[in-house]
């Protein structure tokens, strides 16, 4: 699952305080949603996003719209991860839901089965919003079975290397090397190498060096976390399986997909492989990670010296000090590539949705449109935090890391430009196969399930999809 | 009752007292509206509502039998009631020996009001605050709990990392913030045993130990009972320290019954499921307490 941004232990407590409120004051919480009520007189489109970095941009896209058209204004509201969707949940219940929100893959399914969503097809300003305009395959994600549109493409995501530069050079190792790096599943190929050399133990042995003490790692040659792999291991695993056999895909048709494929030999063989790195010391096992420590908090304490992770959490990455304040150098490389011949990133991309609550559906429709166009999405392109859906956006963005921070974007950029990204399975039932894969994946982590479990968790999920017919 | 009443006697009734029961009622109603309202109702609809599949968004649709036939062959469930079992002992038989140990010093050792106040303070923590506490405490890697084990020279414990840890980890925790609460329900027991009949102990040389297990103990039975009952019904629904420290993880060792209802519920929107789940819970709430209440005599004293 991508989370923007998100701190586990923040996170937790986020929950279990929202809790606490939801049970405590229930009347209390009402009556706060309906002072926030979407259904905003006056030309007043209420907006709702998740990543509090993405919030001045988008203030400024605000701005631009107000000055635009004049009457209508937008206010954006912005809630952590968890809080968001318990809220937006609450809001389609208690009819006090935003106009607009930021629409999410892993949850869309789920909202346009439910109806709360309303087709932009319908509406005047978002009629004719073209799929060509953006990224390629981008817009298609967000048409439901019925073949309305109900998402106008904002940005993309691919996941990609982040590392510590100088721990590459200690281990001798060089750009070229891990720009180049290849895997197999059979003896890890170049790619494990690397991750073993730059694996160092308590007594200063390296992963790949005599006498190396897989119990005592002071620093891991790649961090994983979440359980490994929440379930879709977007930033986990996605890269290898989706590089493995000739190019595996979670399902059989994307979007909206039938049957899973974790049944078959070569993911489970590629997960086998994978997991195998933390029995071998190279990555941290599941107590290490267990507590809240995200990949990017590995990286950031110098207890990992590299990882999978994705496009948004770029200005994480670059922001990294160490305890003398000084910056820590980040190199980002592409994905290595796998026996199908090429590398692969997850491509997932968000979007803008009109909810039915709404009162002003066509005014809704026309901060959606501006959202989806140019003028917008370059802003946010020059706000540099993630990658917008229109290719223009996606180039300023590009520009401004290369500029402001110094930072070669490309190894996410080329896995679209060279098609070598799969899509983030869209499928009805996302939370019950959650429920399945994150203790499965869990489970595998740890060593309590071999990887020919995911045969059952497989035949578990396909069941629950059966359902539909 | 000896005596007869010279009212019931006399050839001129008294004027019969005035009829109090509108009066009554009035003072009745805020709570039994309340009581309606807040508990009925709810439960109740409850009830209803697992024998439907109800999304929130939806109508609930009725489909008799569904939830429970489900229930009984979740695998899910049945671990989830075993974990919260392993929980509920652990965490029971920690806090209640505890608890005596520490409102018998209380009682006997100090009178400092200062002192007695203090072992409730972690109660005053709420449970939230406690978790995350103890999950910085215990992390495996930076936890001030692992430099103090490692110190004198142990291993770290990965205790809410590992499947045989997590629960007994959970079950101290929750220990440590609930043990000043009962200790003060037992306090407030032993103050009820006169002195006269520690005096006569103490009379007939009895020790400490001896007074402890021959009168303290038999003599608090019902207060421990009472304390019992409300205690074990908590703790079978231990949730925010689940949801604040492992989320259920690793796998499914802390998924709770109370932490898989509410995933059901608020993250998988199955409401129909998770009420048939609550309505399990209640039940088994419900024959839990009859049986202690008849085991422990919960409503007699030895002490007329």
């Amino acid at each position: 699952m991508r989370r923007r941004r998100t701190d586990r232990t923040r996170t937790r407590a986020a929950t279990a305080l929202a809790l606490a409120v939801a049970v405590g004051s229930a009347v209390g919480l009402s009556g706060c949603a309906k002072g926030e009520s979407a259904a905003g007189a006056g030309g007043t489109i209420s907006y709702w996003l998740w990543d509090s970095a993405q919030q001045p941009g988008y203030q400024k896209c605000a701005d631009a719209f107000a000055a635009e058209n004049p009457g209508l204004r937008v206010r954006i509201t912005q809630y952590g991860w968890d809080d968001y969707w318990s809220k937006l949940t609450a809001g389609f219940i208690a009819d006090t839901a935003p106009d607009v929100f930021t629409d999410h893959l892993g949850k869309f399914a789920q909202f346009a089965d439910l109806g709360v969503l309303r087709p932009l097809d319908d509406l005047q300003a978002t009629k004719d919003i073209a799929d060509d305009d953006y990224q390629e395959g981008l817009a298609t994600l967000w048409k439901g079975q019925d073949g309305k549109r109900y998402g106008a493409p904002k940005d993309w995501d691919t996941v990609a290397l982040f590392y510590n530069a100088k721990m590459l050079a200690d281990a001798g190792i060089t750009k070229e090397q891990v720009d180049s790096a290849a895997w197999n599943p059979d003896d890890g190929g170049t790619f494990e190498k690397m991750v073993a050399r730059l694996t160092v133990d308590a007594k200063g042995r390296r992963g790949d060096e005599p006498g190396f003490d897989k119990n005592r790692v002071k620093v891991y040659g790649m961090a994983i976390d979440h359980g490994g792999g929440d379930g879709y291991g977007q930033t986990q695993w996605s890269p290898f399986t989706g590089s493995s056999g000739t190019g595996w895909q979670y399902l059989d048709k994307n979007p909206w997909g039938t049957r899973f494929r974790f049944d078959s030999p070569d993911v489970q063989k590629t997960l086998g492989w994978y997991f195998g790195l933390v029995r071998k010391g190279y990555m941290p096992p599941y107590e290490v990670t267990a507590g809240d420590l995200d990949k990017n908090k590995q990286l950031a304490a110098g207890t990992a010296a590299m990882t999978v992770d994705g496009s948004w959490m770029i200005s994480t990455y670059s922001g990294f000090t160490n305890a003398a304040g000084e910056k820590t150098p980040i190199g980002i490389a592409p994905t290595p590539v796998g026996p199908a011949g090429k590398r692969a990133s997850m491509f997932n991309g968000l979007a803008d949705s009109v909810t039915t609550n709404s009162t002003q559906p066509e005014n809704a429709a026309k901060w959606v449109k501006f959202l989806s166009g140019q003028t917008c999405q370059d802003i946010i392109g020059n706000a540099g935090v993630v990658f917008p859906a229109r290719r223009s956006g996606t180039e300023l963005a590009v520009a401004y890391n290369k500029r402001e921070r110094n930072l070669d974007v490309t190894p996410f950029t080329e896995q679209v430009s060279e098609k070598s990204t799969f899509l983030y399975p869209v499928v009805y039932y996302a939370e019950d196969i959650k429920a399945i894969l994150g203790p499965g994946m869990n489970a595998i982590y740890i060593g309590q399930e071999p990887v020919s479990a995911m045969t059952t968790f497989n035949e578990q999920i396909n069941l629950l999809l059966s359902q539909r017919g | 009752m000896s005596s007869p009443s010279p009212a019931r006697t006399g050839s001129t009734p008294r004027p019969a007292p005035p009829d109090d029961t509108k009066l009554a009622l009035l003072f009745i109603a805020p709570a039994a509206l309340g009581f309606l309202v807040f508990l009925v109702w709810p439960t109740v609809r409850g009830i209803y509502l697992s024998f439907t599949r109800f999304n929130l968004l939806r109508p609930a649709e009725f489909v008799g039998v569904d939830n429970y036939t489900r229930m009984f062959a979740d695998p899910v469930f049945w671990n989830a009631l075993w974990v919260t079992l392993q929980y509920v002992v652990l965490n029971i038989g920690f806090q209640t020996i505890l608890a005596l140990v520490i409102a018998v010093m209380m009682q006997r050792l100090t009178q400092s009001t200062w002192l007695r106040g203090l072992i409730l303070t972690p109660y005053l923590v709420s449970n939230v605050v406690a978790a995350m506490l103890f999950l910085w405490i215990l992390d495996y890697q930076l936890g001030f709990g692992q430099v103090v084990l490692e110190s004198i020279g142990l291993e770290r414990i990965p205790f809410l990392g590992s499947a045989d840890w997590a629960i007994p980890t959970i079950a101290f925790i929750n220990t440590w913030r609930h043990v000043g609460y009962t200790a003060l329900l037992i306090f407030a027991g032993l103050q009820t045993i006169p002195e006269t009949v520690y005096e006569a102990a103490r009379m007939d040389g009895s020790s400490e130990v001896s007074t402890f297990l021959r009168i303290t103990v038999p003599l608090l039975r019902p207060i421990l009972a009472l304390g019992l009952i409300i205690t074990v019904v908590g703790s079978f629904q231990v949730f925010d320290t689940v949801a604040v420290a492992t989320q259920g993880g690793p796998v499914n060792a802390t998924r709770v019954l109370q932490f898989y209802i509410y995933d059901l519920a608020f993250g998988r929107f199955q409401f129909g499921y998770a009420s048939a789940l609550s309505v399990a819970l209640l039940l088994v709430l419900m024959a839990v307490t009859f049986v202690q209440y008849r085991l422990t005599r919960a409503d007699s004293t030895d002490l007329d």
